[in-house]
């Protein structure tokens, strides 16, 4: 048992604010190659949760076991929503917006609120739907990597490829005109670097939704068979709401997919065996868990996770990346393995928040690394991986540029 | 065994029909939906892993 807490009846209890000696700092740096932080292994190793120390001045229980991260997001005393006190947020300034800020933002909603956006936008999201857009998808990448080609034989595979394709497939879906994407990528941009300011975030905001209220509008009067569409045709949201989850649904499958699709390119050039094999899209998202950080909770009851008391009122960060690297679940963890059984990860969550688009993202990143070394099979990295830009500063782990040649 | 889905807890991930395809599907809505209750010995393997997977809790094996 760690200095500071008292076990009573088997339940360790915090002896209040007065003792420091086991609170850490969070987030922590994240390394680039290996990955992620190699303190995530002590943290697991410790009996019960980790107390933590935010930017914000707030404290946390950081969640790094497999079994305890699971149980945190499926107890219904344990909420999603930043409405309860305590709530926490991992930026210096903010993180998940406030749902009255942004209605619609439908992740920090708990059921039964949470259920009508989700009832709404699951169908698009089956994994039938995803198989149908397979061709689609592979258009956009065939035509990246025609542009890749006709330019040379080097370029910046992050913008020219692993940033693009998501945000050409995400944008088509909902209906967002992609000649705008330099636009609500510079937005999405400042809402998802920690060290963004409250006030850039809140432009940010502002802006993103006056664009997609006005968009919006025009698919009122003209629908089409985009998400936008379909969620005016539900009825089941307002048009406040239908931006706010647009908002959402833009800023989930862009950055978590592009951030993935890049660090997974670099795992690829160093691993060349694994190519083409596809098991290696699920090892690939286990092993980065990009949106470590992103499911954010609060205690809304007294509630025991791995015989640790979380008082009600107090913040919970699960770290999808931590369990998804517990030695417990997954053999040899910090290893790059495709040959393992991965599909129980927790990198899209778990509970009723699990990520809505995640055969979107497995179809994506297959179909991107499978045309990519099929079609440029010279390609390799043009800096040491020691030298890539790593993103340390990101909401989501990832990479800002990624430069190859072949 | 006889595999039960409860479709009021369903929230669509699909993790069942990516898993065990010959059991599972999904409905117009997304729900999940089985479409062998009583599969053979050589699937239930691929169930079980279900059973976990869901992030529902919304499948069960019932031993009638």
């Amino acid at each position: 048992m760690a200095a500071g807490e008292t076990r009573v009846r088997g339940i360790h209890h915090r002896e209040g604010m007065s003792n420091t000696a086991q609170l850490v700092d969070f987030p922590l740096r994240r390394p680039g190659q290996p990955y992620p932080p190699k303190q995530y292994a002590d943290f697991r190793s410790r009996e019960g949760l980790v107390w933590s120390h935010m930017p914000t001045g707030a404290k946390v229980w950081l969640v790094t076991k497999y079994d305890d991260v699971r149980a945190v997001l499926t107890d219904p005393r344990i909420s999603s929503s930043p409405r309860h006190e305590g709530f926490p947020s991992v930026g210096r300034t903010g993180g998940v917006p406030n749902p009255d800020q942004v209605p619609g933002w439908f992740v920090a909603l708990d059921p039964p609120d949470h259920d009508r956006f989700r009832k709404a936008l699951i169908p698009e999201f089956t994994v039938r739907r995803i198989r149908e857009m397979r061709p689609s998808i592979q258009e956009v990448v065939d035509h990246r990597v025609d542009g890749l080609l006709a330019a040379g034989s080097e370029a910046d595979l992050v913008h020219d490829f692993t940033a693009a394709v998501p945000s050409l497939v995400i944008s088509a879906l909902l209906g967002v005109p992609h000649v705008d994407r330099d636009f609500f990528e510079a937005r999405i941009r400042l809402l998802v670097t920690m060290s963004s300011t409250h006030d850039q975030r809140d432009q940010a905001t502002r802006e993103i939704l006056r664009y997609l209220s006005r968009l919006i509008l025009v698919k009122q009067k003209r629908p089409g068979d985009d998400l936008i569409s379909v969620m005016l045709a539900s009825g089941a949201m307002s048009l406040q709401e239908i931006s706010g989850a647009s908002m959402l649904l833009l800023i989930a499958g862009q950055e978590t997919t592009a951030n993935n699709m890049a660090l997974g390119m670099v795992t690829l050039l160093l691993n060349p065996q694994w190519i083409g094999d596809e098991r290696a899209v699920e090892e690939l998202l286990r092993y980065y868990s990009v949106a470590d950080m992103v499911a954010l909770r609060v205690a809304t009851d007294d509630v025991e996770i791995g015989g640790q008391l979380i008082r009600k009122g107090e913040g919970i960060v699960p770290l999808v990346a931590a369990a998804n690297h517990d030695s417990s679940t997954f053999e040899r963890a910090d290893e790059f393995d495709p040959g393992r059984s991965a599909r129980h990860h927790v990198a899209f969550g778990y509970g009723v928040h699990q990520c809505l688009g995640q055969h979107l993202v497995r179809a994506e990143l297959d179909i991107a690394y499978r045309t990519i070394f099929e079609r440029i099979p010279k390609l390799e990295l043009a800096v040491p991986v020691e030298e890539l830009a790593f993103k340390y500063d990101g909401v989501v782990f990832g990479l800002d540029s990624l430069p190859v040649r072949w | 065994m006889r595999v039960v889905a409860n479709p009021r807890g369903c929230i669509g991930a699909g993790q069942c029909v990516i898993t065990a395809p010959a059991v599972f599907d999904q409905d117009e809505d997304g729900i999940v939906v089985v479409v062998d209750e009583r599969p053979a010995e050589a699937q239930l393997e691929d169930v079980r892993a279900v059973l976990d997977l869901c992030p529902s809790q919304s499948i069960s094996l019932a031993g009638d």
